[in-house]
């Protein structure tokens, strides 16, 4: 058995945090959460040249033709340093959409594009509150032009084109839903940002107006294709979970270790260590759940769905746990703008909402472990 | 990333699968299958006779503590090996139970302080099951404290002369040997006057008591020492270092990777799968859905990061620290799925042996036992500060009693 990373994969993920520790500074992140940019470009553009943005892209399009299991250690460290760049919108949702349901010429045009940082994608998917589901689609599509409204659009005001579900059909079944791909830079589409929990990671709403869109994949199989990608995404967002959550693990420590109060390390207070105690469980259940996810999305295996949502659940009460616990640790410091505990409180419970929340993925990992067994 | 045995490892599970399928007693492999939680018993055998026909039948074919050197009764066998060992055996692994403290623990220590005539004579009648040693550690004023234990040793010629309780000795009625720790010199720090020996538990003077545990079993004992003789030559160790002798003892507890800690999920997911409410079945039901995906990702979580230290093993690394976290996850999720399984079961979850029992009084047995979990091999706040220091790198609590002699600490509060 070798449930682990490579060498090769483990020396890709330590090439990929000395780059962020360089180019990704808390400072950074900060830039961006200050609002005197809506995301860091020339981080972007160092990860493009680095070839991080197209590691699991075929090298045909343009990609490095690595693969899955590389990219999930570049989102693990992508986690870890909070990196204010559109990153998961483009390369685990709009990038796997296309590769799994783009003809060829859609390939052709926008995998080079992502993969050299010259496209940012998205997925339109949301329309107000809610969860994914077909019946929350209200978006219309008839002959190969939208109407309607999209919200929340992760990195929705800066983006190039985007993936969108849209209605094509009233029979109140899954096959109502298509998937379309639209450059959103043609016309026809309102960007408007909207603030949110998060501000190092922009939400936006698109106003579709007589959009002019070309179908991803087969008209009626969109909601199948969608759940697909976020199955998907799914891992990928929970490493990026699982590195954020041992970064705000390792704040604490490190915290823990230094404040002195009471005339000895804070970290020597039994309360504090059964606090860190147990964020350090929480993180190493999630990495485990993760490896798992990793396996199944590089295998393209059966187990895939319910491994992904394992992954993302146990990632997410990881990343929340984590970062509460980490501005706990910290005491009034934590509470305070200028630490940055708040960044990882920020990002662990915007993430948590990004995919279908929570009670989401708990549902679905019930259903499919149903399905398994009644198999 | 694969979970492909390597052309030896296969060759090994090749091997060991085909031993056991022509050798395990498959008469008793659908009640094994059933019992999950807690301790084993066998509806019509006792689980020690059994256990014992089954690992002398291993020990004569070279399966018997296979990670042991030949020489000691086992098979030479790599972590790994064992590991894959482990795997097959299956549910046939409940019959080794008895042999548990004494493969895992006392062995271990005789191993590395005994003397080589003893090494001979003891440990493979360990191995093979014909003689079941137990741990004599925890004492009524010493059990998370072990250093603060109060039996003493006192020399006499050739000869040490023991007095003093040890208690939740596991085993201790059927067992033929103990591993035994004793205070040799009170007027020294508690850890350093200490000094650990092995004993006949039929030596005059050695007397056992069950103890009446509160889910109503009885598995654990006290064991009283009135001057009991045991020679200098069964000591392990030297004089004063028992401390350091019972570390490697404890160190030994930790290799059980691989080893499936009960956690009660598969019991309380069929569970819910199965139970009708008046809205339907239960497993239908939003928050029930919701406590089962928070229990099925830590199983899996469990699951998964005991593959990694296999993984680690598999490539001749030491396992990391991340499979200490397993006990401390399994007993609080037993208590809290042995309580959700019977809240669902409203007024009726409250009865034992009755009709109206549902899935025949599992989580109520289970919601009884599980307190032991949480604290038996390690209470789950002497497992959190293991993490914290061990793993975290946090300070030590600081020690009131660590420089004072050991008869000048206070022995009661207020």
């Amino acid at each position: 058995m070798n449930f682990d990373f490579s060498d090769e994969q483990k020396q890709m993920r330590d090439e990929a945090r000395k780059f962020l520790a360089e180019k990704c500074p808390p400072k950074a992140v900060r830039a961006v959460l200050d609002g005197h940019a809506s995301y860091d470009k020339e981080l972007w553009k160092g990860l493009a040249e680095m070839g991080f943005l197209g590691v699991a892209i075929p090298e045909e399009f343009g990609g490095a033709g690595a693969g899955h299991l590389e990219l999930c250690v570049i989102a693990e460290e992508m986690g870890r340093a909070l990196a204010p760049v559109p990153f998961s919108s483009t390369v685990y949702l709009a990038a796997e959409a296309i590769l799994l349901a783009g003809s060829a010429a859609q390939k052709k045009k926008w995998l080079p594009a992502i993969a050299s940082g010259e496209a940012i994608g998205t997925l339109a998917l949301f329309e107000g509150k809610g969860n994914p589901s077909p019946d929350g689609i209200k978006l219309a599509a008839s002959g190969g032009s939208l109407n309607g409204v999209k919200k929340p659009v992760p990195d929705g005001a800066i983006a190039d084109f985007a993936v969108v579900t849209g209605r094509t059909g009233s029979t109140g079944r899954d096959g109502d839903i298509s998937l379309f791909l639209v450059d959103l830079k043609a016309g026809g589409v309102e960007a408007k940002a909207l603030t949110s929990l998060d501000p190092s990671r922009g939400q936006a709403e698109l106003t579709f107006r007589n959009c002019k869109a070309e179908p991803l994949g087969a008209a009626g199989e969109g909601w199948s294709i969608l759940t697909q990608v976020l199955d998907r995404a799914a891992v990928l967002m929970a490493f990026e979970q699982v590195g954020g959550a041992d970064r705000a693990l390792e704040m604490g420590r490190d915290y823990a270790l230094d404040r002195i109060a009471f005339g000895r390390p804070i970290g020597s207070f039994q309360a504090v260590k059964h606090m860190l105690a147990d964020m350090y469980v929480s993180a190493t259940l999630a990495r485990s759940n993760c490896y798992y996810g990793a396996w199944a999305l590089s295998t393209n295996a059966s187990e895939l769905p319910e491994a992904a949502a394992a992954a993302r659940i146990s990632a997410t009460q990881a990343f929340q746990h984590c970062a509460k616990n980490n501005i706990q640790v910290h005491g009034g410091m934590g509470f305070t703008w200028e630490f940055d505990c708040h960044m990882y409180y920020r990002r662990a419970n915007a993430t948590a909402l990004g995919l279908g929340s929570l009670s989401y993925w708990e549902d679905a990992l019930i259903d499919r472990m149903r399905k398994k067994n009644a198999a | 990333m694969n979970f492909d045995d390597t052309p030896q490892e296969a060759a090994f599970r090749t091997e060991a699968r085909a031993w056991i399928a022509a050798n395990a007693p498959k008469q008793y492999e659908a009640e094994l299958s059933k019992s999950s939680l807690g301790r084993i018993s066998l509806a019509k055998d006792d689980i020690v006779d059994v256990g014992k026909a089954w690992q002398k039948q291993k020990a004569e074919g070279g399966w018997a503590c296979l990670h042991w050197p030949k020489e000691y009764g086992g098979r030479g066998a790599t972590p790994i090996e064992k590991v894959i060992w482990q795997q097959e055996e299956g549910v046939y692994g409940k019959l080794t139970q008895p042999f548990q403290i004494g493969e895992g623990m006392c062995g271990p220590t005789v191993m590395a302080f005994g003397s080589e005539e003893h090494k001979r004579h003891y440990l493979p009648k360990l191995a093979s099951g014909e003689q079941i040693w137990c741990q004599l550690f925890s004492e009524p004023a010493g059990g998370s404290d072990v250093a603060g234990l109060r039996t003493r040793a006192e020399k006499q010629g050739d000869n040490w002369i023991v007095n003093g309780q040890k208690i939740w000795t596991s085993g201790a009625h059927y067992s033929d040997y103990g591993l035994l720790i004793t205070r040799t010199d009170p007027n020294v720090p508690k850890h350093k006057g200490l000094t650990m020996f092995f004993l006949d538990m039929k030596s005059k003077g050695v007397e056992v008591r069950p103890i009446k545990q509160a889910n109503g079993m009885q598995e654990f004992n006290e064991v009283y020492f009135t001057d009991v003789v045991i020679p200098d030559s069964q000591r392990l160790g030297n004089v004063g270092d028992g401390w350091n002798v019972s570390l490697t003892t404890l160190m030994n507890e930790r290799m059980s990777i691989g080893a499936r800690l009960a956690t009660g999920f598969p019991e309380i997911f069929e569970f819910c799968s199965s139970l009708m409410t008046e809205d339907g079945p239960a497993i239908d039901d939003r928050a029930t859905r919701s406590k089962l995906a928070g229990w099925a990702v830590k199983a899996s979580g469990l699951k998964y990061t005991s593959y990694r230290a296999v993984s680690a093993l598999s490539k001749g690394e030491r396992p990391g620290p991340e499979n200490s976290i397993g006990k401390l996850v399994a007993g609080v999720m037993l208590q809290d799925i042995a309580s959700y399984a019977m809240d669902l079961q409203g007024a009726a979850g409250a009865l034992t042996g009755a009709a109206e029992e549902l899935a025949t009084g599992q989580f109520q047995q289970m919601l009884l036992s599980a307190p032991s979990m949480r604290i038996a091999g390690g209470t789950d706040e002497i497992l959190r500060n293991i993490i914290a220091e061990r793993v975290l790198g946090l300070p030590g609590d600081i020690r009131v009693d660590k420089d004072v002699p050991f008869n000048k600490i206070p022995t009661k509060g207020r």
